[in-house]
């Protein structure tokens, strides 16, 4: 099946941005069913990838509508290659250890938790109506990883080595958050979509304290690696999607 | 013969709505969609089509392909016009929606309901006190805070040593 490209406006790649984030996400961690450290992790694990899942469904079908192309949701989950996805760096590295997922999950769901209640009084309505369902799933997540960060952090010796390791290796992807595209500034500018600098202060205050819990130490801010909202990606999202694509590429429109 | 009683649009709505507000959860089945407030809305448009709203709990909920399906056959079946089912997702869903019946509908079948206006509790620490749906004790634990369906909780109740699942509050 060949390749979509979408003509993007401001607004439908800041939409699309976020939906890459939760589908991207949520495939990462739906690869852990089967494979969690114990049955309630296994299920907890695909229950945020679902709700995640979701968010990106409602993202896709109203990045459609902009698009006014006739495209479903799946159309540009499963068509557009990794060059378009617009997702950030941190959401598509690798999920290694428990340790490093946890640490990815946890740094992303702060950031989310605060973003999507600035963006349910978007201007934009139905952005608007994706937050007021998101926030609140968004903080089950940021409880669920922070508390997992706190117990492995202030647990063993292994487990905090592990935990330090993930902080250090993922750290330098968490500018990405915080980086506007110029492109944005309208966006922003309008009431689309909020500043992320007012989103700064929760999250900086979320991970002081998850952190002071666990006993581990905040990464100093060196140099931080952007790229993704602009289809620069590393080596893993192409591998990602190979797997999460394959189907709809070598059967187009197979359904259940 | 199927020549539609000229009902006026309001009573055609209620029916509707009636009718729609049976079909049970497919997950929970003692719950019927109206108990659960995922039925918000009827009308009927200006061709004459009957359109029902219905709105996720979760975003992420696999149920509602199912619903709506149910509840356009459900209305199919009791020869309403054109039956059509939309979702809409505001205002968003909240427990406090979930009738009281359904409350009692759901720790009759062993889910503890969620607790009515609990709010946001702090994003860390608190736990709230769910009492035990089977011996009523309120000597439980939390084990995990994502059970069997997206909307539910894993508890255990120390008194009877029963596991059960808690409809999360939200």
């Amino acid at each position: 099946m060949t390749s979509i490209t979408v003509a993007e406006t401001p607004l439908l790649r800041a939409v699309l941005a976020r939906a890459d984030d939760a589908l991207v996400h949520a495939h990462r961690l739906s690869e852990w069913v089967g494979h969690a450290p114990m049955l309630e992790e296994d299920l907890a694990l695909g229950n945020v990838a679902l709700d995640l899942l979701g968010q990106a469904r409602s993202l896709y079908t109203h990045a459609a509508a902009i698009e006014g192309l006739e495209r479903s949701e799946d159309d540009l989950a499963y068509l557009r290659d990794a060059p378009q996805f617009r997702n950030l760096l941190l959401l598509e590295q690798p999920n290694g250890d428990f340790a490093n997922t946890i640490v990815r999950l946890f740094l992303h769901a702060a950031f989310m938790l605060p973003w999507w209640k600035a963006a349910m009084s978007s201007t934009d309505a139905t952005l608007a109506a994706i937050a007021a369902k998101a926030e609140k799933e968004a903080a089950y997540h940021v409880r669920h990883a922070g508390e997992w960060l706190i117990r492995l952090g202030d647990g063993t010796e292994e487990s905090h080595r592990r935990s330090t390791e993930a902080l250090d290796r993922l750290w330098r992807f968490t500018g990405e958050m915080f980086a506007i595209d110029a492109e944005e500034e309208p966006l922003i500018e309008a009431g689309v979509i909020p500043h992320p600098a007012i989103i700064r202060p929760a999250w900086d205050a979320t991970v002081a304290h998850v952190l002071a819990e666990a006993t581990l130490a905040r990464p100093r801010d060196g140099w931080m690696q952007l790229g993704g909202r602009r289809g620069t990606h590393t080596e893993a999202l192409g591998h990602l999607l190979a797997v999460m694509q394959h189907l709809q590429r070598a059967y187009p429109g197979a359904s259940w | 013969m199927s020549a539609v009683v000229p009902l006026d649009a309001e009573k055609l709505r209620r029916r509707a709505l009636d009718i729609a507000g049976e079909v049970p959860d497919p997950e929970i089945p003692v719950l019927s969609i109206a108990d659960l407030g995922v039925l918000r809305d009827a009308r009927v448009t200006a061709d004459g089509a009957v359109e029902v709203d219905i709105t996720p709990t979760y975003s992420g909920c696999p149920a509602m392909d199912m619903i709506a399906l149910q509840v356009e056959a459900a209305l199919a079946a009791a020869d309403l016009p054109k039956p059509k089912v939309r979702t809409v997702l505001s205002p968003a869903w909240t427990t406090d929606w979930m009738s009281e019946a359904g409350r009692e509908k759901l720790r009759r079948y062993g889910i503890a309901p969620p607790t009515p206006r609990a709010g946001r509790r702090a994003l860390f620490g608190l736990d709230e006190d769910v009492p035990c749906p089977r011996c009523g004790s309120g000597e439980t634990q939390k084990l995990s805070e994502f059970g069997s369906t997206a909307c539910k909780a894993l508890w255990r109740c120390t008194a009877c040593r029963e596991p059960f699942d808690y409809f999360k509050c939200l």
